[in-house]
């Protein structure tokens, strides 16, 4: 376990929080799912600390683009669980009033913006929300996040280069999780890693381990720091572990248990909490009580989306045209 | 009033609203090289070349414009265009749905077609019937000078995606054009060109003009032909075709466009679905065979519905009024 000297106790604890708040809406969902028919997701449980640390370094003007495992991204940037949850049940409560459900959930007032679920779609709208915000002259980032099956597409490649041709304040993140829907990463590319692709682009880049929140934390604030200096793009691979299915039908029986175990050694969560453990910060009785509220947190959640009431039926034909 | 070939009516609605409106820039394949003018008046920031990468260059129009910029972008031809499907039909045609109204797509696609220039089917192949079936898309065909400079200006201001397809020949026509930079020609508006009595001839780019040939050549037999040039394909303006054919009591849609779930074949559903008591005859199409554009001159010249096979589905018919 690393020792932390570069982040106060009570951020740490945040942090913690934050991930508690994200397995706990991934478990619901699970939960949901293995009781009957229930909402179609992805989960991005096991990924907490890569979304988490991730928020924890952006700045509220930043933009974030995302795709269908977006959950942890959401939570992380204080989205309200009962909008999400309403989205997933079909309510006119959700963030896009039912008309997306769990997989392109965009949140235009937390500054998540143009989630495609297509993959690699929002690595080819990323470039144009930096060009935007690069032209008016506006502070801030874009991070647009995406998975190591993302990186595996064209569109991939076309906008790491315009991002480096053009200067865009843009944050790459690859969410290197293992596992591209069916197929485990390996049989995909030749090697490991998708950072040092970057360097064909002349791009600045790094790979962290993706379920250390604070050194996501770090690492994207020292990534931040560097596109606010330079004006140039930057890919940031946060290794990490899917440790669910592609998706909530799922049920991953052809995920090899070894690697699942070893991967589990090292979950987000229990390497925080042991780390506030050892430092004194956090004792047993605390975890439990925070993972406590985290679950009443999402029940309210459930209760509050359950209620609410669905579209009307005139929303079928509205939002097609500006 | 100016004399302008449609490249250079384009030319100038790009001048136009670039000057009315900083938002609007322009990018793609070539764009600052061939549009030196466009560099000049409004520097590199507004005017980019880009890389050969249709798929980046839509997506990046898509993602400008969610966040405040009104992009043009070129794909050179229509046949680029399958590179670019993904940003413009799953992100610009879906997203302002899909996220509940959140965002909105104020962006324009130039992209070249039509036979004539033994390019090949790689670079000419009409796929305009393709993104009419797409939610959320408008799509605009001019057939002449005029209307390409006031279509694009219209497609410039408005809060929606929208693709322009131009005729390669047409590209170097001239025609007349107002200078009035203020007169724009509406999306969604169709233009009857000639009044008729006796049959609807339909089309919409190049062969609007061989439609009116066409009917010129029937006016001899003794047939009153009107001509409606679409303009516009998405919103299609299927009213002003069945006001006329609720006069004319035929019609033949004309396109260069393959015929296989063409706009021929949904004008003519529209027609039966809301016209069918007033059809004196059989509805027809005429379009390219289902094959790709051929390079040769004399196949790409027999690919494309000639005046005067328009003008002999007319006179079929229009047996009983043709004096013949």
């Amino acid at each position: 376990m690393k020792t932390d000297t570069h982040l106060e106790a009570p951020s740490d604890l945040d942090l913690l929080a934050r991930m508690l708040l994200i397995r706990a809406y991934e478990e619901h969902l699970a939960e949901l799912a293995a009781r009957g028919p229930a909402p179609m997701v992805c989960s991005s449980q096991g990924q907490e600390a890569s979304a988490v640390g991730l928020m924890a370094a952006l700045q509220p003007e930043d933009e974030i683009l995302t795709a269908h495992r977006s959950a942890g991204h959401l939570l992380a940037r204080s989205a309200d669980p009962a909008r999400l949850l309403g989205e997933l049940y079909g309510k006119a409560s959700g963030y896009c009033g039912g008309k997306s459900g769990s997989l392109h959930i965009s949140a235009k007032e937390l500054g998540v913006v143009l989630t495609s679920t297509i993959v690699g779609g929002q690595l080819s709208m990323a470039t144009g929300v930096a060009l935007a915000r690069k032209m008016a002259g506006r502070p801030g980032i874009v991070a647009c996040v995406f998975g190591d099956g993302a990186a595996t597409e064209g569109i991939f490649h076309e906008s790491l280069n315009l991002a480096a041709v053009w200067q865009l304040p843009l944050l790459y993140v690859c969410e290197n999780n293992q596992w591209q829907a069916f197929v485990p990463r390996r049989e995909t590319m030749v090697g490991e890693h998708i950072a040092p692709w970057a360097e064909r682009y002349g791009m600045a880049h790094q790979t962290v381990d993706g379920n250390d929140v604070r050194a996501v934390r770090a690492a994207a604030e020292a990534a931040r720091a560097y596109i606010e200096a330079t004006g140039q793009p930057y890919l940031l691979e946060t290794w990490t572990y899917r440790q669910r299915g592609h998706y909530s039908g799922d049920n991953g029986a052809h995920i090899d248990p070894a690697e699942r175990a070893q991967w589990q050694a090292s979950d987000p969560i229990d390497q925080l909490a042991a780390a506030l453990r050892a430092r004194g910060d956090l004792d047993a009785d605390g975890l439990q009580l925070l993972r406590q509220l985290s679950h009443e947190q999402i029940r309210l959640a459930h209760e509050e989306a359950s209620a609410a009431p669905a579209p009307a039926a005139g929303a079928l034909l509205t939002d097609v045209y500006a | 009033m100016q004399t302008l070939t449609q490249n250079d009516a384009i030319s100038q609605a790009l001048h136009e609203e670039m000057a009315r409106d900083s938002r609007v820039l322009m990018f793609g394949e070539g764009v600052a090289t061939t549009r030196p003018d466009l560099l000049q008046a409004f520097g590199p920031e507004r005017v980019r070349n880009t890389p050969l990468a249709e798929a980046i260059i839509a997506g990046t129009a898509v993602g400008a414009a969610a966040s405040g910029l009104r992009p043009v972008i070129d794909l050179l031809y229509a046949p680029f265009l399958t590179y670019a499907m993904d940003a413009l039909v799953n992100s610009a045609g879906k997203l302002r749905y899909l996220s509940g109204g959140q965002f909105n797509f104020p962006l324009v696609v130039l992209a070249q077609t039509g036979a004539g220039w033994g390019v090949g089917a790689q670079h000419s192949h009409n796929l305009e019937a393709w993104f009419a079936h797409v939610p959320g898309l408008k799509i605009a065909f001019p057939s002449n000078s005029a209307d390409a400079k006031g279509l694009l200006k219209a497609a410039i201001r408005d809060d929606n995606p929208v693709l322009m397809f131009l005729d390669m020949t047409l590209g170097y026509t001239p025609g007349a054009v107002s200078a009035d930079a203020e007169l724009i020609t509406p999306l969604g508006r169709a233009h009857t060109q000639r009044l008729g009595r006796d049959v609807t001839l339909v089309s919409y780019g190049k062969t609007v003009a061989t439609c009116l040939d066409a009917a010129k050549q029937l006016e001899a037999d003794g047939v009153s032909a009107e001509v409606i040039d679409l303009r516009s394909l998405k919103p299609l303006d299927s009213r002003t075709v069945l006001s006329s054919v609720r006069k004319t009591g035929r019609v033949v849609v004309v396109h260069e466009a393959g015929p296989m779930c063409g706009i021929g074949a949904e004008l003519i559903a529209r027609v039966a679905e809301e016209g069918f008591e007033h059809l004196r005859a059989p509805a027809r199409r005429l379009t390219s065979p289902d094959v790709p554009t051929p390079a040769a001159p004399n196949l790409e010249a027999a690919f494309v519905p000639s005046a005067a096979a328009v003008r002999s589905a007319a006179l079929r018919l229009c047996e009983g009024v043709a004096v013949l």
